[in-house]
């Protein structure tokens, strides 16, 4: 990346309030095309409520939003899923009584041009259309190896693949920009470390920003090449991981202070 | 082992996405057809045609216009007999009020009418969800059946508010005797299952399920909600005019506004939850279970106890037994007959093997 070209998503001055308590206070920071960005911090830091706002789920009080070129006051779900956002939430919320297969095509929804109508009636568009939707879709399960789950119902797989089932998904948008809240919460070292290679993969070679929370400080160093940290709501270290490693604010917020 | 699908590879997707990807599926559901229209109205006699077969096949295509609201787009609602009725009555308009207008567009455009219908009492699903949401369409409930008694110009003034059906002929061909009602019906609701399994299989059927498990999250990945519920009544509100219509003109041959009370409402709603949310094929086992049970019921009950317990009682009992069944058979499988076939079918399968 070079430093001339401008950032893919820009937050300035965004604040966020729940009737009074103040979620977020004033939170700027800036996100690179094509690099991974991890949000930390400790629990109830604001990490979620950010990434909520920066899709639109939640409404911030003050300040802008700017993705790809166009600034906002507020983003809105349906808008910013159009505007090639996608995301994985931290409480899996996968549509329970639909296949894999089918969870992965409706994240394809918006790449539909033909009517219901075309589709009830299998003519027209749809037939051709469908057939492209399918290919697309079986590309992402094939990247995600869960070719075997295909026609399973989600709700009944395990969770670690459910995690794969909604990442896939969410990247069957084709989305320039991929939010993802704690997509390694509740996973064992194999399979944080499989996420993690999916995550690296997925931003090298379609080229796709990843914005993602996590915990484990080991996978953040190990994966993401910008690191911002919040903490009570604000944001109290951004940089390189190592930077933001050794900034003592941060460590104190994750260590504790002496006294 | 009777069931096997071994061997049968899709190689084109167009062949993975067909209605029913298995030849035992295909052969067995055309051999159904066949009997339904080709042996069925040699075999039958009269009151099976008129007293069972129609009201059963009329139920179930009522179900299915709910099952498609409720158990596809997760939208209650208990204003089934509502919609219901402003098919029957619109379609009776219709070929009342055009001179030569076929019977089966006015069937269509009674279906439209209903589906407009059903789109204005669904807006509140816009805002307000599950349990709330029966309260706007239970309005349309008790609104639609006055309207029609209020104002006689919806049954052409007649003093009760009846309305007989027009002359059934389809293509010049005389539809009205028992036999030639059921093909009509059956007809149409075949044509119509056909749709909906089309339906829900689509990009469309996809985005209900999506609003059913979990609507935030069909927000976020781009799915227009408001759109999407819309849709789902207005299809829903289609399937129950064009019901309504063939209740009142295929079935009973003349209805009054209060043929389409609450109680039709939910009857409706029985027929999905025996049958199974979420499925097509559950809409015909709940209608059938509906139709037929009562009747083995009483043909028992008079076998058995003909002569020992007065007729009133033994209509009572008949009831209690009925609704203690419903219960019995919800606690054992919630999900349904469709789900109960499914795992027959399963079985099926593997059978002689234990898995």
């Amino acid at each position: 990346m070079s430093l001339s070209s401008p950032p893919l998503l820009e937050l300035s001055h965004i604040s966020l309030s729940f009737k009074g308590v103040k979620a977020i206070t004033d939170i700027s920071f800036a996100v690179a095309r094509g690099e991974i960005c991890a949000l930390i911090g400790p629990n109830g830091a604001g990490k979620s409520s950010l990434l909520n706002v920066i899709n639109g789920v939640y409404q911030a009080q003050e300040g802008q939003i700017r993705f790809d070129g166009e600034a906002r006051r507020h983003m809105r779900p349906h808008h910013a899923a159009e505007r090639g956002m996608a995301r994985t939430f931290q409480n899996l919320a996968l549509f329970k009584g639909m296949t894999v297969l089918d969870n992965v095509l409706t994240g394809r929804n918006l790449k539909r041009r033909s009517s219901w109508i075309e589709q009830a009636l299998g003519v027209g568009r749809a037939p051709q259309e469908d057939d492209e939707q399918r290919r697309r879709a079986e590309e992402v399960i094939e990247f995600l190896n869960i070719q075997s789950w295909r026609q399973s119902l989600v709700g009944t797989l395990p969770y670690g693949l459910q995690k794969r089932v909604e990442l896939a998904r969410a990247l069957a948008a084709e989305p320039t920009l991929l939010l993802l809240d704690e997509p390694m919460a509740g996973m064992n070292a194999a399979e944080k470390k499989e996420m993690s290679r999916f995550i690296v993969d997925i931003n090298r070679e379609f080229g796709t920003t990843v914005v993602l929370i996590e915990h484990d400080i080991g996978v953040v160093m190990g994966i993401s090449s910008h690191v911002v940290v919040l903490d009570y709501g604000r944001k109290i270290g951004d940089g390189p991981p190592d930077a933001v490693r050794a900034n003592p604010e941060v460590v104190a917020a994750y260590l504790g202070t002496r006294h | 082992m009777f069931y096997s699908e071994a061997g049968q590879f899709s190689t084109r997707y167009a062949a993975d996405r067909r209605l029913f990807r298995l030849r035992r599926d295909r052969l067995g559901l055309g051999l159904l057809l066949v009997f339904a229209f080709a042996v069925v109205p040699q075999i039958g006699n009269d009151y099976w045609f008129s007293a069972i077969l129609t009201p059963f096949l009329v139920l179930s295509l009522a179900g299915l216009g709910l099952n498609l609201l409720t158990g596809y787009a997760g939208q209650l609602s208990l204003g089934s007999a509502a919609f219901m009725a402003a098919g029957a009555f619109a379609t009776y308009n219709f070929q009342l009020r055009i001179e030569g207008l076929p019977l089966l567009a006015s069937f269509a455009l009674g279906g439209v009418v209903a589906a407009l219908l059903s789109l204005v009492f669904g807006l509140p699903s816009l805002r307000i969800k599950g349990f709330y949401l029966i309260v706007s369409t239970l309005a349309a409930q008790f609104l639609v059946p006055w309207a029609l008694v209020k104002y006689g110009w919806f049954s052409n003034y007649n003093a009760s508010g009846v309305i007989s059906a027009p002359r059934l002929d389809v293509l010049g061909l005389d539809l009205s005797s028992p036999a030639g009602r059921y093909l009509l019906t059956l007809g149409i609701v075949v044509a119509l299952a056909f749709l909906a399994r089309n339906i829900v299989r689509s990009e469309l059927g996809r985005n209900w399920m999506a609003v059913r498990d979990m609507d935030t999250a069909a927000a976020v990945i781009g799915i227009p909600l408001a759109r999407t519920k819309l849709l789902a009544f207005a299809i829903s509100g289609f399937y129950l005019g064009v019901a309504g219509a063939l209740w009142a003109f295929t079935y009973l041959g003349t209805v009054e506004p209060h043929g389409f009370d609450l109680n039709r409402s939910f009857q409706v709603l029985f027929i999905i939850i025996i049958g199974g949310m979420g499925s097509i094929l559950g809409n015909f086992l709940g209608a059938a279970f509906i139709v037929l049970f009562p009747l083995l019921l009483s043909n028992l009950a008079g076998l058995l106890l003909g002569g020992l317990i007065d007729p009133g009682q033994l209509e009572n009992i008949q009831k209690m037994i009925f609704g203690a069944l419903i219960i019995v058979f919800l606690i054992r499988e919630p999900e349904g007959l469709a789900r109960l076939w499914q795992q027959f079918r399963a079985r099926l399968r593997r059978w002689p093997l234990r898995y």
